[in-house]
């Protein structure tokens, strides 16, 4: 054996590590049974409650909007569960010091993480495919829509992530980084109800509550679901998940 | 050309100042045994050097790179197993080695894992997951993601603690081959490793160096190892 010394790793080395993470993190999801239960607990719900809630069938319109309705309160509950782990596990078994010893930045290492975890949920959300493909059997829907729905839903799933990631950095319990992402995410869900805006009413301008009330999960999903192309939710979500992404960064470079 | 440098690096938690003004290098050879009590700031300068914590003054200086200025040329040239050989317990040991070596980036990975398994005598539990292992075999896991890239700088932090006397040997006979090559230190509370393993030592005790001097010196100290340990750190 050589030296590395006279043997400096390629020029690409950087890409190598963050490739090597994402694949570390995405097959991670798959080594403990909590994959499958994840997957067919999001299955369930998101089905069951278009059906038996949203009476998607009774509806009797060849849409999926009461499909995605749910969708704000199923990523609330689920990215964080799927997200909690990121860097709370890190933190647990102590690998922390080994991965951030290792020539790759935090950086790198955070994105990676967040892209596996994301195109976890991305399964999650594609397993629900038969319910559109239902949908278009019984009738005949505006498959653009769908997919707009679809993207939508995946962008609201980055969003919840992006806050999961950050109390995944603050912590070394698995558990309280889930309960602490999901209340987040809670909050933001409810926030578009207008839940809290009596709360605000008496601190802020009425023009201020209204614009809170934009920060809602499911008023910047809605018009997916409805096929309305709007640039300004798409900017909400992406802008959501890659702050929550960038804070999780710093906490754990200032660790 | 020293490989490692540690320049009045300092370190404090709170009120406690773990680290006060350290400073010392390391050749290619050397093998550095780093002894002090528990808490004496041994693990925090380990920390300090390979990049894992921030110095508040002073700087790690490996294979010519700063650690703080350009971590990732530093930490390429760096082998490192913290305290307790941390690795995740979900995968199997192969799976683990082939993780540390694409993460690097190196030419024929499984090449490299093939060659690590067998340097460090993990062939049998190659398949095994690493929460599944016992301790020894579990500090030979993290010995082998230290050493897979051959680094020029290896870091060990206590890597025979709580191993029985013939995984020790071993640690040991695969330290030393390779020793030559290298800049190695080697934190431990084994006064009797200094004589078998070390070329130099350095005693640290309440943050500050106590002693550092070839290992024929340290051990002209005196008969009684302990002793000598005794008076050095009090």
């Amino acid at each position: 054996m050589s030296s590395p010394s006279e043997n400096p790793a390629p020029k690409s080395a950087g890409l190598s590590a963050f490739g090597a993470i994402l694949r570390r993190e995405f097959a991670g999801y798959f080594r403990t049974p909590l994959a499958y239960v994840f997957l067919a607990v999001f299955n369930a719900f998101a089905v069951s409650l278009a059906f038996f809630v949203g009476n998607m069938y009774e509806a009797g319109v060849a849409s999926l909007d009461r499909f995605f309705l749910y969708h704000p309160w199923l990523w609330a509950f689920l990215a964080p569960a799927a997200g909690a782990r990121l860097w709370a596990e890190e933190r647990r078994q102590g690998t922390i010091e080994l991965l951030l010893t290792w020539p790759v930045t935090v950086w790198q290492a955070a994105l990676g993480k967040f892209l596996a975890a994301w195109l976890f949920l991305a399964c999650a959300l594609l397993m629900t495919l038969p319910v559109a493909f239902t949908v278009g059997w019984l009738g005949d829907p505006d498959w653009g829509v769908i997919l707009a729905g679809y993207a939508g839903s995946l962008l609201c799933a980055g969003a919840c992530l992006g806050v999961a990631a950050v109390a995944s950095a603050l912590t070394r319990s698995q558990v309280i980084a889930f309960v602490t992402g999901f209340l987040a995410c809670f909050i933001l869900v409810l926030v578009g109800y207008g839940v809290f805006d009596e709360l605000f009413a008496g601190m802020l301008p009425s023009g201020m509550v209204d614009e809170i009330r934009r920060l809602g999960l499911w008023r910047n999903l809605e018009p997916f679901t409805l096929g309305l192309f709007d640039l300004r939710p798409a900017v909400y979500f992406v802008t959501v998940a890659f702050s929550g992404l960038g804070l999780s960064t710093i906490i754990i470079e200032r660790r | 050309m020293a490989l490692i440098e540690a320049k009045n690096l300092s370190k404090s938690y709170g009120a406690i100042r773990a680290v006060n003004n350290v400073s010392f290098s390391v050749d290619r050879g050397e093998v550095i045994g780093f002894l002090g009590p528990n808490g004496a700031g041994k693990s925090t300068t380990m920390k300090l050097l390979t990049g894992h914590l921030r110095a508040e003054s002073g700087c790690a200086i490996v294979a010519g790179f700063d650690v703080s200025d350009q971590p990732v040329e530093a930490k390429r040239h760096l082998g490192y197993s913290p305290e307790g050989a941390p690795a995740y317990g979900e995968m199997t040991v192969r799976e683990f080695l082939r993780f540390a070596a694409d993460l690097r980036g190196l030419a024929d990975p499984a090449e490299r894992v093939r060659a690590t398994l067998e340097l460090c005598r993990l062939n049998e539990v190659a398949a095994q997951t690493i929460e599944t292992l016992s301790k020894g075999y579990r500090m030979r896991v993290g010995f082998a993601q230290a050493v897979i890239h051959d680094p020029a700088v290896l870091i060990l932090d206590e890597p025979t603690d709580g191993l029985d006397p013939n995984q020790k040997f071993e640690v040991r006979r695969i330290l030393k081959d390779m020793a030559a090559r290298k800049a190695v230190i080697v934190s431990t509370h084994i006064l009797e490793e200094v004589g078998e393993l070390c070329t130099r030592v350095i005693v640290i005790a309440q943050g500050e160096i106590r002693c550092d001097e070839s290992r024929e010196r340290f051990l002209q100290r005196g008969e009684d190892l302990n002793q000598v340990f005794r008076q050095l750190t009090a």
